[in-house]
């Protein structure tokens, strides 16, 4: 393997090949453990690094919402405030409930943990820079992604405790439920791009998929903040109801281990989205690829921090129904109309030009606005006029008794 | 195949985010849907009535602050009113314009709160709290400069209040007035036409007027479910009836109108407050009492209309210094009597926002 030289700057070839060097030959398996090792760890450590940094900058932005601060006491503009929850978190005790699973309980954080960690080494960085070459890369996230309801089930089933069963169990329906919209949102861009791996459809993206198809970015952003949970639909921590949802029991490290899952992802949700549909790591004009990619993801991540300060949570049917009713429903006006689009401008060389893709845009924005008109007009609240409010008699029957 | 079921029963509370303090509900679930729940009460529980029986009748006005800390002006208001009525004291103009004053100011700040927390349990990420807490915050600082005290004010006194608003205290409510209605539109646009809200709001934990009135519910959720009854029109106090207001009141009863028909109120106290402002009279704030107030045996039972209710004071005075017996109509919690027939059925989500929209305060519950 490795035999074609890439230029990739975080690439596992290069890597390989480097300690390949370094050892004699005969000893590949052990190139091949010595290069995973090494790069598995920067990447677990650069992903938390940059979800630390994420906490901070969410707590922040939330402050700024808010009318208030946020965190500023530690370092400038609090940006230590990361390094201090953990050394909290790391010094708390870690009690395990009496009556819990054990095993379970102690597993469950890492499930959780494991598949957003895992994403990360299959998202392209820029030409050839990812640790995973996977030509099915689409299906791979979808896959690993759905992981999380694991962790979140067994973090709620093995506490013993009802407010976390009852977590659990709505995460469980949730998640489900919204793999499915995600999966067909998806299924548009891997029909435009022709390809399943992550680095072609990025690659395929003369024009940003979001703008080419902007009900199949809209339905997987509201998909993926389900998945995530993520407000408006974070019932499966609901603090108003459930205390904190399936991590009510768990406390020290452990329930670090579940923040980080947490906080990592948006992050690497907003990542996704972007080599999805934003173009990943392409050069804007005179910007380098590598920083608009970060760009990008920033600016996700700040619509989705937008969303979850602004708006309060749905209740459980209401996001089922949500789901089945309304972003099922646009998940396959989406993907009807990528498919009817490309069987229509396919050519003979089966290829899209750019001109195709911008043929495309205008009609999709049309069925775009259109469907989520007559959505929103079937599900919709606004619309319901209130009644005026008549006077009840029995005010009356009250001043007379006195 | 038959899925064996069974209900899940779940003690919300005391230590739980959304039980305001330490209520406590025994709530049985079928799924997330309520079959039955149970109030406890009583972990706050701190003999404030009794306490008042070995307290001076000024003495006892400090703990009518920590009934319902979130409205301690209005607290004041009811004991001194019944403590007037048992000794027949007759405070003069000034005084009852600032108890006015001083009330109203204290219902927008106690409206805000409920607003703020019914939106918290919502689930908006605090963000609707802290625009609430802001302009609560200009309230407390007018309290500060009426009587020192931000929280626990014990600004009234039997025969009128401590000591006259101090010359900043009047341009201070002057912008307070210019600047609210502003704060109240953004809290609206914020909230009223927001699909999440109203999807969560309408239709849920509707209290028709029938059942609402016989449960004895008062305050807003009485006004809510469409009973026009306010008892600052009704029995007006202090200097009410000279003020021009209305009493809104909602279609339905349901959480949504309860949250509407405080937005309203903030508005016409607003009102009310413009006028008192330019109604209030020169001349004295206060009788001279004696420091111990013996009055004769007898008793009385005053009200007002407190941001939560009716709040009424029924006191017993044997011709001593202290009450024979003092005891609290707390509208907090009568109004927790129809908890269960408006919860039952509904969503565990839900039963949150119901008890969340009635706004109870424990420290006047358990009192």
């Amino acid at each position: 393997m490795c035999s074609e030289p890439t230029g990739g700057i975080l690439d596992f070839c290069s890597v390989y090949r480097l300690s390949a060097g370094l050892l004699p030959s005969g000893a590949e398996w052990a190139a091949f453990a010595l290069a995973a090792v090494f790069l598995a760890f920067i990447v677990i450590n650069g992903v938390v690094a940059v979800t630390a940094g994420y906490t901070w900058f969410e707590r922040r932005v939330i402050g700024r919402f808010q009318a208030r601060i946020g965190p500023n006491r530690w370092g400038p503009f609090g940006l230590l405030q990361p390094l201090a929850d953990v050394v909290k978190l790391m010094t708390k005790e870690d009690l395990v409930p009496e009556e819990a699973d054990r095993p379970v309980f102690n597993l469950a954080p890492v499930v959780l943990l494991v598949p957003a960690l895992a994403v990360v080494a299959f998202i392209p960085l820029g030409e050839n820079s990812f640790l995973g070459r996977v030509n099915v890369g689409v299906l791979f996230i979808l896959g690993i992604t759905g992981l999380n309801t694991f962790g979140i089930f067994m973090g709620g089933w093995a506490s013993r405790n009802k407010y976390a069963l009852l977590g659990a169990m709505r995460g469980v329906a949730m998640l489900i439920s919204y793999e499915v919209p995600m999966a067909l949102a998806l299924a548009g861009v891997v029909l435009t791009a022709g390809s399943m791996a992550l680095s072609g459809i990025a690659e395929a993206q003369a024009v940003p998929f979001a703008l080419v198809q902007p009900l199949g970015f809209l339905v997987f952003m509201i998909a993926a903040s389900a998945e995530m949970s993520r407000a408006p639909f974070d019932m499966i921590e609901a603090e108003s109801e459930l205390g904190s949802g399936y991590h009510t029991e768990y406390s020290g490290m452990k329930f670090a281990v579940f923040q980080l899952a947490e906080f990592m992802a948006p992050v690497v949700n907003s990542v996704i989205a972007t080599v999805l549909f934003l173009g990943g790591a392409e050069d804007v004009g005179p910007i380098p690829g590598q920083v608009a990619f970060v760009a990008k993801v920033f600016l996700l991540v700040f619509f989705l921090l937008w969303v979850r300060t602004t708006w309060p949570r749905l209740r459980v049917d209401q996001i089922m129904a949500f789901a089945w009713k309304g972003l099922l429903a646009l998940a396959l006006v989406n993907t009807f109309a990528v498919a009817t689009e490309m069987w229509l401008l396919l050519g003979a060389d089966a290829q899209l030009e750019t001109r195709d893709l911008w043929i495309m845009t205008a009609a999709n924005w049309v069925v775009a606005i259109a469907a989520v008109v007559v959505v929103a007009n079937l599900m919709g609240q606004r619309k319901i006029r209130p009644e005026a409010p008549v006077p009840s008699p029995l005010a009356k029957m009250a001043a007379e008794a006195d | 195949m038959a899925i064996k079921t069974e209900p899940i029963t779940i003690n919300l509370g005391p230590q739980h985010p959304s039980t305001h303090g330490v209520f406590r509900m025994r709530v049985t679930f079928d799924g997330e849907v309520v079959v039955d729940l149970e109030p406890v009460f009583g972990y706050l529980h701190r003999g404030t009535e009794k306490l008042a029986e070995e307290r001076s009748y000024v003495q006892v006005v400090t703990l009518t602050d920590r009934l319902d800390y979130e409205s301690s002006m209005t607290n004041n208001l009811a004991y001194v009113r019944a403590v007037e009525k048992l000794a027949g004291i007759t405070p003069p103009e000034r005084g009852l314009y600032l108890r006015v004053t001083a009330s109203e100011l204290q219902r927008i700040a106690s409206h805000l709160i409920t607003i703020g927390f019914m939106l918290q349990e919502l689930g908006v990420f605090a963000t609707v709290l802290m625009y609430c807490f802001r302009e609560r915050e200009r309230v407390l600082d007018m309290f500060e400069m009426l009587c020192g005290a931000r929280i626990t004010l014990s600004y009234m006194r039997p025969g009128g209040v401590t000591q006259d608003a101090p010359r900043e205290f009047w341009p201070a409510l002057d912008d307070f007035l210019k600047q609210m209605p502003g704060y109240i539109d953004e809290l609206e646009e914020l909230i009223s036409h927001n699909e999440v809200v109203l999807a969560r709001m309408r239709n849920v934990g509707i209290l028709p007027d029938h059942l609402a009135v016989d449960s004895s519910i008062t305050g807003p959720v009485l006004r809510a479910s469409g009973v026009q009854w306010d008892l600052r029109k009704a029995a007006p106090h202090e200097v009410y009836d000279r003020m021009e207001f209305d009493v809104p009141i909602g279609a339905k009863g349901d959480t949504f109108d309860r949250y509407l028909v405080r937005i309203q109120e903030m508005r016409q106290s607003l009102r009310i407050l413009e006028q008192c402002r330019d109604q209030i009279p020169e001349g004295p704030i206060k009788t001279e009492e004696p420091y111990f107030i013996r009055p004769p045996a007898g008793e009385a039972y005053a009200f007002v209309e407190s941001p939560k209710g009716e709040l009424g004071f029924y006191l017993i005075s044997d011709g001593g210094i202290s009450p024979y017996r003092c005891k609290i109509r707390s509208p907090s919690f009568i109004n927790l009597t129809a908890l269960k027939e408006m919860t039952v059925g509904s969503k565990m989500a839900d039963l949150i926002v119901i008890f969340g929209s009635l706004a109870v305060n424990m420290g006047e519950v358990d009192r």
